[in-house]
């Protein structure tokens, strides 16, 4: 690890302009992941700018949404009344994540701006255009099991890892952010990218801007949710796939749906035309399996991951069976 | 009874090696190379040492000489052919992430940053890692060359390969992959030279004595100017059966700077420089006739070896001597591979086996169409058909019947795919595992205090499994004092010695010479009451004398009795110290067959869309002679079936063969079970003594608890939904 300084303001403008004007300069939260990344020396931070003395831990009902601070914890928003009551999707995928331990320290702007466990980005001695540009995919012709099936590129494959983040591009959720230039919000659907020919350049933050909170709007789906995570041990493992389900249900039919996949893209996957054929359909397996081709279409697997081409559907099917049957 | 150091252990207060703290020590960081075979062309450590608190940088061009490294392979190692990697001695690649360089700094963090510094280049070769592309470079291991009746050697019982003219038979290949020790605690040692010729470590370490040996070997230095300290050892499972090139590195180092030097491996090192059970391919052929005879079997084995030394294992043991068949076939070999050498891991050989052997035999049953448990009766046999000798014991069947009334093996439907739990198919599987019940020597030294308290001591170590706790007990139910007051010190070897813990051996082993000084210090308070005044004891033999919380007394008339403290008051002695060596007799181990049994039923629930298995209910049952705490034998019983599930579910390590280097070497990547795989697990034991191995009548259960529960997974998987997978771990995408 290299000799980094440390500061802790108490003010945002503080934090923000000491990460702004310092090339080298980056926030830490939780430091969950930021920690691992910098014990391994992937990412080399000459200062951290300590943000856990700014008010942004509260969850608040306001008009029209629910206001997540970004540095409220992973597992508070999990176990939040309000959370369960309003988007208990999102509580699901929350608990789906991490180990208790993770989910005490992790806070939500932290695992919005999670990087991808991809095994040769964590590796300096593979290649990686995320971690070294230009040096090559190591994933593309390697060993690429947990890597991405949709919205790839030939520069990168990797996925975005958080359940969180699954949840709330389901939920239509909104990043709000404060940077030197002022504040704005990004829809959590343009927040991250996918890899294209800059697979370095993680999400649309810029440089110096903070995530301050998320606005998870209201909606209807309070009943019908189930966040499906498949993995190859029952906790503490990233998803081989996942699938957030939401449904709005009228009796045995559905008025509308929400469906979305982690572990398939580089960034959260949301289902859209999926979404769409599902409206006013009945709520059957039949209808579930149709959804669930639509949803597959334009998949490309690799050499490891072919597996994902069966279970992502799968999950799909399942994860709405699971939706619709709960009460 | 509760471990004795459980207290310890539950609030922190147990010391392990890396907790000491040595004044002026300095911290070491190993580099560990970036190709898998090759030469070091060039090695920069310019910018390493000229950062903040190196103190220095070693490598093959500067690294202090090992003088021992110029003789022979260290005694604790596995007696291979080829020899062990010498650490810094050339500037040769056999393995990717081989130690190159060693950094020395005042901090941790300083020694981990300048160790990224240091950049090698390399002229590389073309290096051979892909077990599978590289079969035909499999190799018969060479004791087995050297003697063709060597347990490695090609065995032939009966007929050569008989199965294949049978009309009742399977041919199945089974794979596992390279799996890893990981414990908690990471391999670390601290080494302080004393002075020019005394050395002491404070090393995670199973074996203190073969340590110790090792050291003064390398250095060439007297044996007793060897002090190795390993109190407490947080989980081992086999890698601290070896001494490794971390080890020497930190005593190069702790040389070269002239300060004790700790050095603690990363848990990515973890996955490359301490070892790592071997992937196997196997192949077994079997017959049987129709009403359930198994008539042969043949079991093919090719494990993975480094290109520098021969691993070997005994993966084929229980197939010839666990089932009555008249022709039995085995066929070892081993694969040399551009990797690091593998270490025997809890089950050694022999879990590899089990896995393919209790599968065929479920595969077998299958096509007979009967029950598995049925099957594996009917087969089962009462002498050992190998070595043609009685068992000492064998309460196999035993455990059988407890572990099915258990389990509701009952419940169990030969046909596959037919119970449901809601949307999850149901199924039970079972898989039976043995190892020998091995027993060394050791020496144990035992004092009996005026207070009335006896402290025992033997350099023997306690990875987990309780042994000082076991030890206490031996003396309290053999020399008749409340265990309260006994003490066993172990993990120094400044105390009498005993071999490393591994093996499933220590109990056996050093239970004996527990036994031996509980014996003569009975016989030395015994001659002391005889001679005494009171007549009442006169002539009294150990024989009509009852030993009882800590008094002696006339077994005919109890009321006259004398505590220990007593005795010793009257002979006027502070204390009287004993020291006893106990070995197994081998006259008897030429008239007997020991072996532990255990068997394991699994119940697991699959998931028919995503693929998810989770066991649902697992018992394990041992015949392991005499249990001597149920507590500790029951952790290890229930700590094998965890690594069981871990072994049929979870785990494998991977390489990506373009730069053979591993990419699954953390927590995140590599999956250990976690509590939420682990359900509720049961552990029974049959409890029945086998005194002909040793007089406590124990036999070894750390082996066995993980022998068996990979096949008992696979073959319930197999029972709920037809799904045969032989190739481990049975993650998701293999069962959708």
């Amino acid at each position: 690890m290299i000799q980094f300084q440390y500061v802790k303001p108490s003010k945002q403008k503080a934090a923000i302009d000491t990460v702004a004007k310092d090339e080298t300069a980056m926030f830490i939260a939780g430091g969950t992941n930021l920690v691992d990344l910098m014990k391994r020396g992937i990412v080399n931070p000459e200062k951290l700018v300590d943000i856990n003395k700014l008010p942004l831990r509260k969850i608040e009902k306001e008009d029209g949404h629910v206001r997540i601070g970004a540095l409220a914890l992973n597992g508070a928003v999990a176990e939040d009344k309000l959370i369960l009551e309003k988007h208990p999707l999102l509580s699901q995928a929350l608990n789906a994540g991490a180990s208790a331990q993770l989910r005490n320290m992790a806070t939500v702007g932290g695992n919005i701006m999670q990087r991808t466990r991809c095994n040769y980005f964590y590796d300096t001695a593979m290649p990686c255009n995320k971690r070294e540009p230009g040096s090559g995919c190591g994933a593309l012709e390697g060993y690429n099991r947990m890597h991405a099936i949709f919205g790839h590129s030939d520069k990168c494959i990797a996925v975005n890892p958080s359940d969180m983040n699954v949840a709330l591009i389901a939920l239509d959720a909104v990043v709000l952010v404060s940077g030197p230039k002022g504040d704005r919000k990004i829809p959590f659907a343009e927040f991250h990218r996918l890899p294209g020919d800059t697979p370095q350049i993680h999400t649309n933050l810029q440089k110096g801007e903070l995530i301050t909170s998320v606005d998870v709007p209201e909606h209807p789906y309070t009943k019908h949710v189930n966040y499906l995570k498949v993995r190859d041990r029952t906790s503490y493992a990233f998803a081989l796939v996942s699938v957030a389900a939401a449904l709005d249900m009228d009796g045995s039919n559905i008025k509308s749906a929400r469906l979305a996949m982690g572990g398939v893209a580089h960034k959260p996957w949301r289902l859209n035309e999926a979404e769409q054929f599902l409206a006013g359909k009945p709520a059957n397996e039949a209808t579930f399996r149709q959804a669930a081709e639509i949803a597959m279409r334009g998949a490309k697997a690799f050499e490891h991951n072919k597996f994902k081409l069966k279970l992502g559907p799968n999950t799909i099917v399942q994860a709405l069976k699971n939706a619709a049957g709960a009460v | 009874m509760d471990r004795v150091d459980g207290r310890l252990k539950v609030t922190g207060a147990a010391k392990y090696s890396a907790e000491y703290e040595l004044p002026n020590m300095a911290h070491a960081v190993l580099v560990g190379s970036t190709i898998a075979k090759g030469s070091i062309k060039s090695i920069d450590t310019k910018r390493a040492e000229n950062a903040p608190g190196v103190l220095a940088v070693l490598h093959y061009q500067n690294s202090p000489k090992v003088p021992g490294y110029a003789q022979e392979a260290h005694p604790t190692e596995p007696k291979p052919a080829g020899k062990p990697l010498q650490v810094f001695i050339d500037n040769q690649i056999h393995f990717n992430d081989q130690p190159i360089a060693v950094v020395v700094a005042d901090t941790l963090e300083r020694a981990m940053y300048a160790a990224k510094l240091v950049k090698a280049q390399y002229n590389v070769d073309k290096h051979a890692t892909d077990f599978n592309q590289n079969v035909p470079k499999a190799v018969l291991p060479t004791a087995a060359k050297r003697n063709p009746k060597h347990g490695l050697a090609d065995y032939v019982r009966g007929k050569e390969d008989a199965y294949k003219n049978e009309p009742l038979k399977i041919e199945s290949e089974y794979v596992i992959p390279t799996e890893f020790h990981n414990p908690m605690e990471l391999q670390s040692i601290i080494a302080h030279w004393e002075a020019d010729n005394r050395l002491t470590v404070y090393d995670k370490t199973q074996a203190v004595i073969g340590t110790q040996n090792a050291f003064a070997k390398d250095w060439g230095i007297p044996v007793e100017n060897v002090k190795v300290i390993a109190t407490f050892v947080g989980g081992a499972f086999g890698n601290g059966l070896h001494t490794w090139p971390h080890e020497t590195a930190a005593i190069i180092a702790a040389k070269k700077v002239n300060r004790p030097v700790k050095l603690m491996l990363t848990r990515e090192q973890m996955f490359t420089m301490v070892g790592y059970r071997p992937h196997a391919w196997q192949k077994v052929g079997m017959s049987a006739t129709k009403d359930g005879k198994i008539t042969a079997i043949t079991h093919e084995a090719i494990g993975q070896t480094s290109s520098y030394e021969e691993f070997t294992e005994s993966t084929l043991q229980q197939t010839r001597m666990m089932y009555t068949s008249p022709n039995v076939t085995t066929r070892y070999r081993i694969l040399p591979l551009d990797v690091s050498t593998p270490i025997w891991m809890r089950g050694p050989g022999e879990a590899t086996g089990a896995f393919a052997l209790e599968s065929a035999l479920d595969e077998m049953a299958y096509v007979l169409g009967i029950d598995p448990l049925e099957f594996r009766l009917i087969n089962h046999t009462d002498k050992d058909p190998e070595k043609n000798l009685p068992w000492s014991t064998k309460y196999l069947k035993e455990a059988m019947q407890m572990g099915a009334e258990r389990i509701g093996w009952s419940k169990r439907q030969l046909k596959p795919g037919q119970v449901k739990n809601g949307e999850w198919l149901v199924g039970y599987g079972m898989g039976v595992g043995t190892f020998g019940a091995n027993r060394g020597r050791a020496k144990v030294k035992g004092t009996l205090h005026k207070d009335g308290t006896l402290v025992m001591q033997s350099a023997t170590t306690d990875i987990g499994p309780g042994t000082g706790t076991a030890m206490v007990q031996i003396a309290a139910q053999n020399l008749g004092l409340p265990p309260e007051k006994i003490v066993f010190e172990l993990g120094s070897s400044l105390y009498p010695p005993s071999p490393s813990q591994g093996g499933s051996a220590t109990v056996a082993t050093v239970g004996s010479a527990v036994h031996a000084v509980c014996q003569a210090l009975k016989q030395r308070l015994t001659s002391m009451v005889a001679g005494n005044a009171d007549t009442s004891f006169k002539g009294a033999t150990v024989e009509n004398l009852t030993f009882k919380d800590g008094y002696v007394s006339l077994t005919a008339s109890p009321s006259a009795r004398l505590s220990f403290t007593d005795i010793l008051k009257q002979q006027n002695l502070p204390e009287l110290e004993v020291s006893e060596e106990s070995s197994p007799d081998n006259s008897l181990r030429q008239k007997y067959s020991m072996y532990s049994y255990s068997v394991h039923f699994a119940e697991v629930q699959v998931h028919p869309l995503t693929g998810q298995a989770r066991v649902t209910n697992m018992v394990s049952c041992a015949d392991a002679g005499t249990i001597i705490n149920a507590k500790t034998a029951g952790n290890q019983m229930i700590g094998g079936a965890v690594g069981g599930i871990g072994m049929a579910l979870t785990e494998g390590g991977v390489i990506d063969h373009r730069f053979g280097r591993y990419v699954t070497k953390d927590f995140a990547e590599y999956h250990v079970p976690v509590h939420a795989d682990a359900p509720n697990i049961s552990s029974l034991f049959v409890n029945k003594p086998d005194l002909i191995n040793n007089p406590n009548g124990t036999k070894g259960i750390g082996e066995i608890a993980i022998i068996g529960v990979a096949p008992a997974i696979a073959n319930a998987i197999f029972n709920a939904t037809g799904k045969r997978i032989r190739e481990l771990p049975i993650t998701p995408d293999k069962l959708i």
